[in-house]
C-alpha cells in the first residue's frame, strides 16, 4: 500500500501506521451492517451537469514563472530521475 | 481496399489450428483549439513549456474544466460509429505516479463512457471515450533513449491535450486485416474533421490486444498489449511479430503471460514494458473536480448537423442513387479522393453524359493505374469534366476504348484538355462500320489464313490475330464489337 | 479613534466607520497588522496564528463596499506571489502564480489580504497540531488546541489579531474551530463559493467559509464570495443575493433536535449549553421537536473513508517535479517518489493517504468505497425527510470544548470523533454555521444550525436572531 501511495514509511512508522489504520478500518466497517441494495451511490452531493467550457483560448503562464517553483529545472523544463535508469 | 475487406476473416498465418483475435484501442488527438480541462492553446511545436497554466501543470488548488468542443467532436465519432451516446457520462481518475502525469492521474472515463457499441466495417467497437493525454518526458542522456540515460526532461506542452479513445471488440482475425481497418477508420475521422490524423505526428496512436486459440474455439486465450504503434506498416509487423512469438510460445507447451510489450520496428523485437512485480491498481473513483457530461437535444443536433458523409454511407448511396455495382461503390467510398473525383466528373454535366458505372470503372481502374503511385487524381491534368467526356464518347462508340486510352494518355501529359479536340487532331475517332473497315477487315482475314480456318470451324477464340491486325490498321480507332461482327459475317461463321 | 476602540469593531462596522469617514483604511490596516505581525514574531510564545503577514496597507484608494477592511485567509488559499504551504513542509516556500476566486472575490470587493493563516496540515486534523510550521493555541486558554483545520484563522479573529478570516471546511474545519474559538464559523452549501485555488483536501466536501466575530459579518463575507465561477465546475450559481440577517425572533421556525447527535460522546457541560440554547430558541417563538436522523451515526465512517480516498488522489500531484520539496539525495525516480513524499509530508496526512489508497484499491472498492457513497446517499435523504418537517437542524457544534494540546494526538480515531456532529452536513453538502451559545468549564461551547442547500439567507437570520438573544461576550478572549 505505501508502494502505492509512494510514500517511504520508517520503520518507527510502520508499527504505529499499521495499528491506528486498523483501528479506523475498524470503526468505518461498521457501515457493512447498513442494508444499502439499490442505493446508488453519491458521487456529486448536489447535482450539476453541463459546466463545460467554450474551446477559446485562454493566457498560458510565462516559462520562467513555470519553472520558479521547480526543484530542479534547465531553462526549458523540468528535471527528474530518468523513470527507467 | 485491398483484397481484405474490413472484417473478413483471414488466415491467422499460423498452422491452421490456432487463430489470432485482435482487439485495438485507438487514441485520436482532437482538433479543438485548446487542451481537454483547460484554456491553453494546444501546441505544435512550440518552445517546451509554453503551452501551460495551473491546471495542466497540475498546480495545487487549479481544477479542470471539460472543453465543450471535445465533447462535440466525441459525439461526432459516436454518431460516425453508431454508438449509443450516453445521456449522462462522467469522467474518472485513474490514478498513477509518472513524472509526465503531473497530477498523479489521468481524468479519463471509466464505467460510465460517452459512447458505448457501435461498428465500422464488419469490426464492432466497444467504447468511445474522452481523456486527456499526458506531457511529453524526453529520455537524455548519451543514447537519447529510455535505457542508459539518468536525468529525463519533462514538457508539459502537450499534458492535457484532448483523446478520444476508440476500443473495439476481438474481431480482428489477422495483421493485414487490422491495419487495412485502421485505414477506414482513419478516413472516417478525417471525413469528419473530428482530428488530423497524422500518425507520424502522433494523432492517432495505437495499441493492440492479441491472443491465440485453437481455430473454432469462443474462448479467448490470454492476451498481451502491444503498445504505441505509429505507422500502418508497424501495426502489421508487430502485430505479426507478436502472433509468431505467442505461437512460439504455445508451441513449446509454454503459456503467455499477460503483459504490455513494446514493439521496436528498427530490430523487429518485441519487449516487456513493465515489470510484473510493479502490477498496475490505478485506483479509478469518479473525478469530483467534474460533473457529469449531459448530452441534450442541443448538442446532439449539432454533432449532427456537423456531420460529413461517411464511407459507409456514401457507399451505400453511390449504390442507391448512381447503380454503381458493391465494388465499385466501396473503392470510390473508402478512398475519399476517388469518390471525391467521380462526384465532380458526374457532376460536371460533360457531353455526351457518361454511364455511371462506366465512368467509375475508367477512374478506379485506367486513370488510377496511369497516374504515379499515390498521386490523387484531382493533382493530375485531367479534368473530371474532361474524363467526363470521353467515357461519355466511349459509351456512345464515338471512341473505341483503346481510343479513348490514348486520349486519356494525352490528357495526363498536358496536350490539351479537350478529349473530342485530342480526337480529331490525331484522328482517333470510331470508323463506323462502313466500307472503309469491311475492306481492313478483309485483308485482315486474308492475311491470316489459319486463324480464318479455326474460325470458321467454330473456334471464336481464334479470332484475336485477326483482330490485332486490324486494330493495328486503324489505330485502335475501330469499334472491338463491330470488327468482330464483321469477321465472323466475311467468314461465314 | 483608538486602538482599542478600533480593535472593537466587527468588520462590518470597521466598513461602515472607514465609508461615513471617522476611520482610515489604513489605520485599520496597520492596526491589526501590527498585531499579527507581532503574533508572528512571538512564534510559540504567541498564539502562532500566522504563517505570513503583509508588510504595507494597500495603496489603492478603497471605494469598495468592503471599504478595506482587511482580512486573515487560510494558507491553503493559493495567493499570488505570497508562500501558499496549506501547513506542509512540502509546500514550504511555494509562491504561486494565480490566486484563488474566493480571495480574489473579497479583493475585488474591497478586502485585502492581511495574513495567511495556520492550519493543520492539507486541512487534516481537528486540533490544528497537524502543521508543519507548529501548533496554533487557543486565547481562551494557551494551553488547549483552538480547534481544526481553519485554526490559525478561528484564533486569530477570537484574538483580535484579524477583523475576520477566511477558512475551509471539509468535515468541520470552519464550525468546529469556530466553536472552540467562541466566535461564528459558517460553511456555505457545496458549490455555492468557489473551490478554484483552495488547495485540495476531499474536493466532494471542501468548501471555503467565513470565521467572524457575529453572524452578520459571517452574511458579508460571504455576500463577497458566494457565485458561480467558470474555474469550477463543480461551483454554482447562488439564487438571489446573500442579505445582511435583520431578525430578531423566531416565530414560526420549526427546529429539529437529532436524537443521533445530541447523546452519547457528547460531554455534559456542552449538552448543557445546548440546552439553554434551545429553550432561548423557544422563547424566541421557534417550535422545537425531534428529528431523526437514522444515518448520521454511520456519517463518520463514510467520511473517514470518502475524505480520505479523495486525498490520496489529490496529493498525489506532490511528487518533487514541478514545486515544493524533493528529497536531494535519492538514487533514482522511484526512491525521490518515496522519499520527497516521506520528508515533506506529517504523520496524520501519511495516514490519510494509506487509508485511502486501501479504500480505493482493487478488492476493497466494494466495500469502503463504493459504500461509503451509498452511506452518503442515505444521509442526504435523511436530510431531506428532516427538511419536509422542519425549517433547521440544530446541534452541538463540536462534543466537547477545546481540549489540551498533545491530549488526542496519540490516538486518531478519538481525534476524529470531534467531527461527529458537522461531518453529516459536510456529506449531505448543506449549509451549516456555527454560534457560541455559552461556556462549559469556561471555555465557549458552539451551537450548530444546518439548514437545506442554498438556505444560507434563512440560516443566517435564525443564527443572527439566537445570536442576539444569547449575547455571547467574545472579548474576555482578547488576548
Ligand atoms: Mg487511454
Ligand atoms: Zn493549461
Amino acid at each position: 500500500m505505501a508502494a502505492l501511495a509512494r510514500l517511504a514509511l520508517g520503520e518507527e512508522e510502520v508499527e504505529p501506521m499499521a495499528r491506528e489504520l486498523s483501528a479506523v478500518l475498524d470503526h468505518v466497517a461498521r457501515i457493512s451492517e447498513l442494508d444499502l441494495e439499490n442505493v446508488p451511490p453519491t458521487s456529486h452531493v448536489v447535482e450539476v451537469t453541463g459546466a463545460l467550457r467554450a474551446d477559446e483560448p485562454t493566457p498560458c503562464l510565462p516559462r520562467e514563472v513555470v519553472l520558479s517553483q521547480a526543484p530542479l529545472a534547465n531553462d526549458e523544463g523540468f528535471l527528474v530521475p530518468s523513470p527507467q535508469a | 481496399m485491398s483484397d481484405h475487406k474490413p472484417g473478413g476473416v483471414a488466415d491467422a498465418g499460423g498452422d491452421g489450428e490456432l487463430e489470432a483475435v485482435i482487439g485495438l484501442e485507438i487514441h485520436v488527438q482532437l482538433a479543438t483549439r485548446t487542451k481537454m480541462f483547460c484554456g491553453c492553446e494546444l501546441s505544435f511545436g512550440e518552445p517546451p513549456n509554453t503551452r501551460t497554466c495551473p491546471v495542466c501543470l497540475g498546480l495545487p488548488g487549479s481544477l479542470p474544466v471539460a472543453n465543450a468542443r471535445a465533447v462535440h467532436l466525441g459525439l461526432m465519432i459516436g454518431l460516425a460509429l453508431g454508438s449509443e451516446l450516453a445521456p449522462r457520462s462522467i469522467f474518472h481518475r485513474k490514478n498513477y505516479f509518472y513524472p509526465d502525469l503531473p497530477k498523479g492521474y489521468q481524468i479519463t472515463q471509466y464505467d460510465e463512457p460517452l459512447c458505448r457499441g457501435g461498428e465500422l466495417g464488419d469490426v464492432r467497437i466497444h467504447r468511445v471515450h474522452l481523456e486527456e493525454d499526458a506531457a511529453k518526458l524526453i529520455h537524455a542522456g548519451a543514447s537519447g533513449r529510455i535505457h542508459g540515460s539518468d536525468t529525463s526532461f519533462v514538457d508539459f506542452n502537450r499534458g492535457g491535450t484532448p483523446l478520444a479513445e476508440i476500443v473495439t471488440e476481438p474481431d480482428l482475425r489477422a495483421p493485414e486485416q487490422a491495419s487495412e481497418w485502421l485505414k477506414l477508420l482513419r478516413t472516417t475521422l478525417r471525413q469528419l474533421g473530428v482530428s488530423d490524423v497524422n500518425m507520424e505526428e502522433g494523432s492517432l496512436r495505437c495499441d493492440a490486444n492479441i491472443s491465440l486459440r485453437p481455430r473454432g474455439s469462443e474462448t479467448l486465450g490470454v492476451k498481451t498489449e502491444l503498445k504505441n504503434m505509429n505507422s500502418f506498416r508497424f501495426i502489421e509487423r508487430g502485430i505479426r511479430a507478436e502472433i509468431a512469438r505467442q505461437e512460439e510460445i504455445l508451441a513449446g507447451g509454454g503459456q503467455v503471460v499477460q503483459e504490455t510489450l513494446h514493439f521496436d520496428p528498427a530490430s523487429g523485437s518485441i519487449t516487456s514494458l513493465r515489470s510484473k512485480e510493479e502490477a498496475h491498481d490505478y485506483r479509478y473513483f469518479p473525478e469530483p473536480d467534474l460533473v457529469p457530461v449531459a448530452i441534450d437535444d442541443g448538442m446532439l443536433a449539432a454533432a449532427r448537423a456537423d456531420m460529413s458523409e461517411l464511407p459507409a454511407d456514401r457507399a451505400e448511396r453511390l449504390q442507391r442513387e448512381l447503380g454503381l455495382s458493391v465494388d465499385s461503390a466501396q473503392v470510390l467510398a473508402f478512398r475519399t479522393e476517388l469518390g471525391d473525383y467521380f462526384e465532380a466528373a458526374v457532376a460536371a454535366r460533360a457531353e455526351p453524359a457518361p454511364p455511371a458505372q462506366g465512368l467509375a470503372n475508367w477512374i478506379a481502374g485506367d486513370l488510377v493505374g496511369r497516374l504515379p503511385e499515390g498521386q490523387d487524381p484531382s493533382d493530375s491534368r485531367v479534368e473530371p469534366r474532361a474524363l467526363a467526356a470521353l467515357v461519355g464518347l466511349v459509351a456512345e462508340r464515338r471512341v473505341s476504348v483503346g481510343a479513348a486510352r490514348q486520349v486519356l494518355d494525352r490528357l495526363i501529359e498536358g496536350g490539351g484538355s479537350e478529349p473530342l479536340a485530342i480526337i480529331e487532331a490525331e484522328g482517333l475517332g470510331a470508323m463506323d462500320g462502313g466500307s472503309e473497315l469491311a475492306e481492313i477487315v478483309a485483308a485482315a482475314v486474308a492475311a491470316n489464313t489459319d486463324a480464318a480456318e479455326r474460325v470458321r470451324e467454330g473456334n471464336a477464340k481464334a479470332i484475336g490475330p485477326i483482330v490485332g491486325q486490324v486494330m493495328r490498321e486503324t489505330k485502335g480507332r475501330a469499334d472491338g464489337t463491330e470488327v468482330a461482327r464483321l469477321i465472323h459475317e466475311q467468314l461465314g461463321a | 479613534m483608538s486602538t482599542t476602540d478600533i480593535l472593537d469593531l466587527s468588520a462590518a462596522a470597521a466598513a461602515a466607520a472607514i465609508g461615513g469617514g471617522s476611520l482610515s483604511a489604513t489605520e485599520l490596516f496597520e492596526a491589526y497588522r501590527d498585531r499579527a505581525a507581532s503574533d508572528r514574531a512571538a512564534g510559540d510564545a504567541g498564539l502562532n496564528c500566522f504563517t505570513w503577514v503583509a508588510a504595507d496597507a494597500p495603496s489603492e484608494p478603497v471605494d469598495a463596499p468592503l471599504a478595506g477592511v482587511p482580512v486573515a485567509v487560510k494558507d491553503l488559499f493559493c495567493t499570488e506571489g505570497v508562500p501558499s504551504q496549506a501547513g506542509s513542509r512540502i509546500l514550504e516556500g511555494y509562491l504561486p502564480p494565480y490566486t484563488a476566486t474566493a480571495v480574489s472575490r473579497l479583493r475585488a470587493g474591497g478586502a485585502p489580504l492581511l495574513a495567511k493563516t495556520n492550519q493543520d496540515e492539507f486541512a487534516m486534523g481537528s486540533s490544528n497540531e497537524n502543521s508543519a510550521f507548529g501548533p496554533v493555541r487557543n486565547p481562551w486558554d494557551r494551553e488547549r488546541v483552538p480547534g481544526g483545520s481553519s485554526g490559525g484563522s478561528a484564533a486569530a479573529v477570537a484574538a483580535g489579531l484579524a477583523p475576520w478570516a477566511l477558512g475551509t471546511d471539509t468535515g468541520g474545519s470552519v464550525r468546529q474551530p469556530a466553536a472552540l474559538c467562541g466566535i461564528v464559523g459558517l460553511k456555505p452549501t457545496y458549490g455555492a463559493v468557489s473551490r478554484y485555488g483552495m488547495i485540495a483536501f476531499a474536493s466532494s466536501l471542501d468548501q471555503a467559509g467565513p470565521l467572524t466575530r457575529d453572524v452578520t459579518d459571517a452574511a458579508l463575507m460571504l455576500r463577497h464570495m458566494v457565485g458561480r465561477d467558470p474555474c469550477d465546475a463543480t461551483s454554482l450559481a447562488f439564487p438571489g443575493e446573500i442579505e445582511l440577517p435583520t431578525a430578531e425572533r423566531l416565530d414560526g421556525i420549526r427546529l429539529g433536535v437529532p436524537q443521533e447527535l445530541t447523546g452519547e460522546g457528547i460531554e455534559r457541560g456542552v449538552l448543557d449549553a445546548f440546552a439553554a440554547a434551545i429553550e432561548q430558541a423557544k422563547e424566541l417563538g421557534a417550535e422545537v421537536s425531534d428529528v431523526h436522523l437514522p444515518h448520521a451515526p454511520h456519517a463518520l465512517s463514510a467520511y473517514y473513508v470518502l475524505a480520505p480516498a479523495e486525498c490520496s488522489s489529490n496529493l498525489a500531484r506532490y511528487d518533487g517535479v514541478r514545486y515544493g520539496m524533493r528529497a536531494t539525495d535519492a538514487h533514482d525516480l522511484l526512491d525521490m517518489y518515496m522519499r520527497t513524499r516521506h520528508d515533506g509530508f506529517g504523520a496524520e496526512v501519511k495516514r490519510r493517504i494509506m487509508l485511502g489508497t486501501y479504500a480505493l484499491s482493487s478488492g476493497y472498492y466494494e466495500a469502503y468505497y463504493g459504500r461509503a457513497q451509498r452511506v452518503r446517499t442515505r444521509i442526504s435523504e435523511d436530510f431531506r425527510t428532516a427538511f419536509e418537517q422542519i425549517d433547521f437542524v440544530v446541534t452541538p457544534t463540536a462534543p466537547s470544548v477545546a481540549f489540551r494540546l498533545g491530549e488526542k494526538t496519540a490516538d486518531p480515531l478519538a481525534m476524529y470523533l470531534n467531527d461527529y456532529c458537522t461531518v453529516p452536513m459536510s456529506l449531505a453538502g448543506i449549509p451549516a454555521i456555527s454560534i457560541p451559545c455559552g461556556h462549559s468549564e469556561g471555555l465557549p461551547v458552539g451551537l450548530q444550525i444546518a439548514g437545506p442547500a442554498f438556505s444560507e439567507n434563512r440560516l443566517l437570520d435564525a443564527a443572527r436572531a439566537l445570536e442576539r438573544s444569547i449575547a455571547f461576550d467574545a472579548r474576555p478572549a482578547r488576548v
